[in-house]
């Protein structure tokens, strides 16, 4: 008896025709223990279907408010890199800074320098006249060949 | 100094109406979040698809959030933004092939071969339906599985409900034949 309002319900279901309440029926009877063994097809889709509908999102809902978070990161990342920059040329420009015995001693050493170079460059001088002489040589070497 | 007070007093304010804009969409969203993201699985079938695509659909919910109102059934009209994006995703090809596999099926009551068995058998169900052509898939999700009416539907969807019973009754005629097809071979 209830077998055949089973199967009629299951015609009416593959022509679409079946209400909500109906597919219900179907569902209750298609997901217990006894189906009829040449119905077995239909506990398989109707198990399918009652599974399905369990699944759940399970991920947290964000909703992200993109514009004045962004704009945030960006204050936060230029302040940083001001700051930074900020800092470091001072901390550059007082390591760099001498003391004045530095300064000094840095004053000498350069004086000593100039002395230096101002002798190799009498020296240099003095070469070069020497070389002159070689003028001499060459201008006599083009007379005889010329001629 | 008062006035100080004032713009302090006037950012609480602000900040609290916003919160409950948020804890009020929320409210609206929460019901129906599950069946977007079933919907967005059963056309991407990738699991971090769907949760890709519901999040985004329900961000696009929430910048609309001021015109939700002016709608009068949210719900469906959610449903329909899920489709189309699922359906654009699926388009752009950008969809890449992850597959899941379903092991997570509970049976209860019955020997471990009938249960190995009865997951086979969903797992088949879930095969099948994979392959019917989306809009049958959507159809057959929408009644099957979240058991909407088909003026619901014929809403999410845009169709006239006959058309609806017609694709919907091809897609459980398909469902049906291909199950029975594979229990023959099981038998043999």
């Amino acid at each position: 008896m209830e077998l055949d309002k089973i199967e009629h319900l299951l015609a009416k279901y593959l022509e679409a025709e079946t209400t909500l309440a109906e597919e219900e029926v179907l569902k209750k009877y298609f997901t217990q223990d006894k189906v009829a063994p040449h119905l077995e097809q239909y506990a398989s889709m109707f198990t399918y279907f009652t599974d399905a509908k369990k699944e759940q999102f399970t991920k947290p809902v964000l909703l992200k408010t993109k514009k004045s978070n962004f704009n945030w990161q960006a204050i936060a990342a230029t302040a940083v890199l001001l700051f930074g920059i900020y800092f470091g040329i001072t901390k550059y420009n007082s390591t760099n800074s001498l003391s004045e015995q530095e300064m000094i001693a840095a004053k000498t050493a350069e004086k000593e320098l100039k002395k230096a170079l101002v002798l190799i460059g009498d020296n240099f001088t003095r070469g070069t006249e020497k070389i002159g002489y070689l003028n001499e040589f060459e201008e006599t070497k083009q007379k005889i060949f010329i001629k | 100094m008062s006035s100080s007070i004032c713009k302090q007093l006037k950012f609480g304010l602000q900040s609290v109406t916003i919160s409950m804009k948020h804890s009020e969409f929320l409210n609206v969203v929460m019901p129906f979040k599950d069946k977007l993201f079933r919907l967005a699985k059963r056309l991407l079938v990738s699991n971090e698809e769907a949760e890709d695509a519901t999040q985004e659909v329900i961000l696009k919910l929430w910048a609309k959030n001021e015109k939700i109102s002016s709608y009068t059934n949210v719900e469906a009209f959610a449903m329909t933004m899920t489709k189309n994006f699922c359906l654009d995703r699926l388009k752009s090809k950008q969809a890449s092939n992850l597959k899941l596999v379903h092991s997570n099926y509970s049976e209860s009551g019955s020997g471990l071969q009938k249960q190995i068995e009865a997951k086979d058998s969903l797992a088949w169900v879930q095969i099948i339906i994979e392959a019917l052509p989306d809009q049958q898939k959507i159809i057959l999700q929408l009644r099957d599985v979240e058991q909407y009416d088909f003026e619901e539907i014929a809403e999410m969807l845009n169709m006239k409900p006959v058309a609806i019973r017609v694709a919907l009754s091809r897609a459980r005629k398909t469902v049906r034949e291909k199950l029975m097809q594979k229990h023959k071979y099981g038998i043999r």
